[in-house]
């Protein structure tokens, strides 16, 4: 067993700013005692001089321009349970631990991903793209695992010994013990693991209690850790709320492209890809505006899902500002990577026609591709329509022209000859759309083929209905 | 000595193999690779027996009605038959499905696009470009020479089969197509004349003669 740790510092100031960038200086507050107090600040704050701790008060009149928002401890669950849904593609047990850090098991995948140097470049790697701060350490012992990752970033250790050996040279406070089992030891003169390593149990159980002896071995390895795994949930459903509304899609595309990535590695967890899903965004007085994205085939890429959202969402208009988002997808399908023959040459780009349809829809608008289909109907307008084909279609007995006009025109000048007809076509006094016509095929004096037709019992009055192209 | 002909002709051989280089002899046909028109006196006047593959071929018509379209239907309908893909870009008209259907068009294979003239080179520069598409057949009508020559090369690419329709006006302009069919009609019958074909020696005699 090898138990790799992420820890995430910068966790629950993601999880807050989730809706906007963070523009400029930004801090986060955290309630303490009814009294609410900056519990961390980004970089451009801290050249302010915000520090942890100080109240907002004393932050704003460091720096005026401070954007304050509150701990959102929901938010963060979800987020530790986004980055789990991506861990699991490294590992088939991964395990959460709130507040800002998960555990997975990696000494089954070290084969499977070469060893573990690339295993952890690829960690961080792809963490780092998706703009999460980490530290991580591995060892054989989870709750060991959890210590490094916080005080040795990068630590792997693959044996007992050596984690011994390490943890004893750290200094109590770093070791995760309970605060007034440090504060004991302390006032006892102990500074380091070592000494307490050395410590006859029963007295040290006096002294810092059964939870402080029981942490100490299950950092050592000599108790097991039990650790719950993760499952990956059978739908998504994520929501973002905003502070303020915010008008137009423009400023919507930041936080639709946090829900996007989390669909995404929701779907690599679950090796499954998605064929539809809905956005949904709220406006004032209950409203929502609710926007279908489907596409030909499953899906899971996260840049290809965000472009295809963002595609919708620019094309539609909204009525209001939004207020918040929510991307939602019941079914998520089983993902079919798309099979080549090995000996096949690939031509061109080598798409295949669903990437090609969803490419053109997304430029072009859905209503600017179509496929045609035989309607068992006698008028000529309503035997061609925009649809579905299927397999097998039944067809009029009569020639029919390739190009057919929207609507019928006169005819000018008449036609030169006849060169086939009258057949008459005559239906739909059931539905309103009542038509009796004598269809002829004509030339016209510059050699054109054509579809037209007179009012039974006439020989004037030629409308031009088609082209036999 | 012997051995030094021998090799000369061999490397000779190897020159005169190049795709580019035509020889006017009976038993060797060029090495083009083309898509049966199914109209059987074109296709053996044809360079490589039909429509080019992977290459632009620009069919200019003087009206609507002369049979511009039956010209390339066979080949569409063979396309689509084989289950490969067919895309209809900026159509004139409304394409009529019943009569698609009775040319032997396997119609779930067929796809139209509708757009605009600068949207319609660039959806058809992209089909041709994926290599999904068998053929893409556009209605074009004031494309330049440019453009032409992105589709030629996209074409060559995706090894796909471009047909583009244009006014039998565009007749005298320069252009980059592997072949070039004017379509027109003289005594109540339409007229296939070829004016421009890569490996084909011009011929003042019409190609076809369709609806005599």
């Amino acid at each position: 067993m090898l138990w790799a740790c992420l820890r995430f510092p910068g966790l629950a100031f993601s999880a807050a700013f989730a809706a906007t960038p963070e523009a400029g200086p930004s801090a986060l507050l955290d309630s303490h005692a009814r009294q609410r107090l900056i519990a961390s600040a980004n970089d451009e704050a801290r050249a302010h001089g915000v520090r942890r701790g100080q109240s907002v008060a004393a932050a704003r009149a460091l720096c005026p321009a401070l954007e304050v928002r509150p701990r959102d401890r929901d938010a963060e669950k979800r987020l530790l349970a986004e980055l789990a849904a991506w861990c699991y593609q490294f590992s088939g047990h991964v395990s959460l631990v709130p507040p800002n850090a998960l555990l997975m098991e990696v000494g089954a995948s070290l084969r499977l991903f070469d060893g573990w140097p690339i295993l952890a470049e690829r960690v961080s790697s792809g963490l780092r793209d998706q703009g999460h701060l980490h530290t991580m350490a591995a060892t054989p012992f989870a709750s060991a695992s959890w210590v490094f990752a916080a005080t040795a970033d990068g630590m792997v250790i693959p044996a007992r010994e050596g984690v011994i050996r390490m943890l004893g040279a750290l200094s109590l406070t770093q070791s995760g013990l309970p605060g007034t089992a440090v504060q004991a030891l302390h006032a006892m003169g102990f500074r380091r693991l070592d000494d307490i390593f050395r410590l006859p149990r029963p007295e040290l159980t006096r002294r810092i209690g059964r939870a402080g002896v029981n942490w100490l071995d299950r950092i050592r390895g000599q108790a097991s850790d039990t650790l719950p795994a993760w499952q990956p949930p059978a739908s998504f459903q994520q929501k973002i709320e905003f502070d303020a509304e915010l008008d137009g899609s423009q400023p919507l595309l930041f936080p639709l492209r946090r829900l996007t990535r989390a669909l995404a590695n929701l779907l690599a967890a679950r090796d499954g890809g998605v064929q539809r899903f809905t956005l949904t965004l709220e406006h004032a007085r209950g409203e929502a505006t609710r926007i279908a994205v489907a596409m030909a085939a499953p899906q899971r890429d996260a840049d290809r899902l965000f472009e295809l959202a963002r595609t919708r969402l620019e094309r539609t208009t909204l009525p209001a500002p939004a207020r918040a988002i929510e991307l939602h997808a019941d079914e998520l399908p089983v993902f079919r990577p798309p099979v080549r023959d090995l000996f096949e040459p690939v031509r061109g780009d080598g798409l295949d026609w669903p990437t090609l349809d969803e490419r053109l829809r997304a430029r072009l608008g859905d209503a600017a591709l179509r496929q045609l289909m035989v309607v068992n109907d006698h008028r000529p307008e309503r035997a061609s329509r925009h649809g579905t084909p299927s397999a097998t279609v039944s067809l009029p007995r009569g020639r029919r022209p390739l190009w057919l006009l929207p609507r019928p025109l006169p005819m000018r000048p008449d036609p030169a000859a006849v060169l086939a007809g009258p057949e008459r076509i005559e239906s739909g006094w059931w539905d309103g759309g009542d038509t009796r016509r004598d269809y002829y095929i004509v030339r016209t004096v510059q050699g054109q083929q054509a579809w037209a037709y007179l009012p039974p019992g006439t020989l004037d009055g030629w409308m031009l209905h088609g082209w036999f192209a | 000595m012997n051995a030094a002909i021998a090799s000369a002709s061999h490397n000779l051989a190897q020159v005169l193999d190049h795709p580019g280089i035509w020889r006017r002899s009976a038993d060797r046909q060029p090495r083009v690779r083309a898509l049966s028109t199914g109209w059987t006196s074109l296709d053996t006047r044809l360079p490589g027996g039909g429509w080019p593959q992977g290459a632009v071929s620009e069919i200019l018509f003087e009206h609507d009605g002369l049979g511009e379209l039956d010209l390339v239907m066979p080949a569409l309908a063979a396309l689509t038959q084989e289950h490969r893909r067919v895309i209809f870009i900026a159509p004139p008209y409304q394409p009529y499905a019943p009569a698609l259907a009775a040319a032997g068009v396997d119609l779930r294979f067929l796809h139209e696009i509708h757009a605009g003239s600068t949207e319609a080179a660039w959806s058809m520069e992209q089909c041709l470009r994926s290599g999904c598409c068998g053929a893409v057949v556009g209605w074009l009508p004031d494309i330049d020479y440019r453009s032409l020559r992105r589709l030629q090369l996209a074409a060559e690419s995706g090894d796909a089969c471009a047909m583009v329709f244009r006014s039998a006006e565009h007749a005298a302009q320069n252009s980059p197509a592997a072949l070039r069919l004017k379509v027109s009609n003289s005594d109540e019958a339409t007229y296939v004349d070829v004016l421009k074909s890569r490996g084909l020696l011009t011929t003042t005699a019409p190609l076809l003669r369709m609806r005599a």
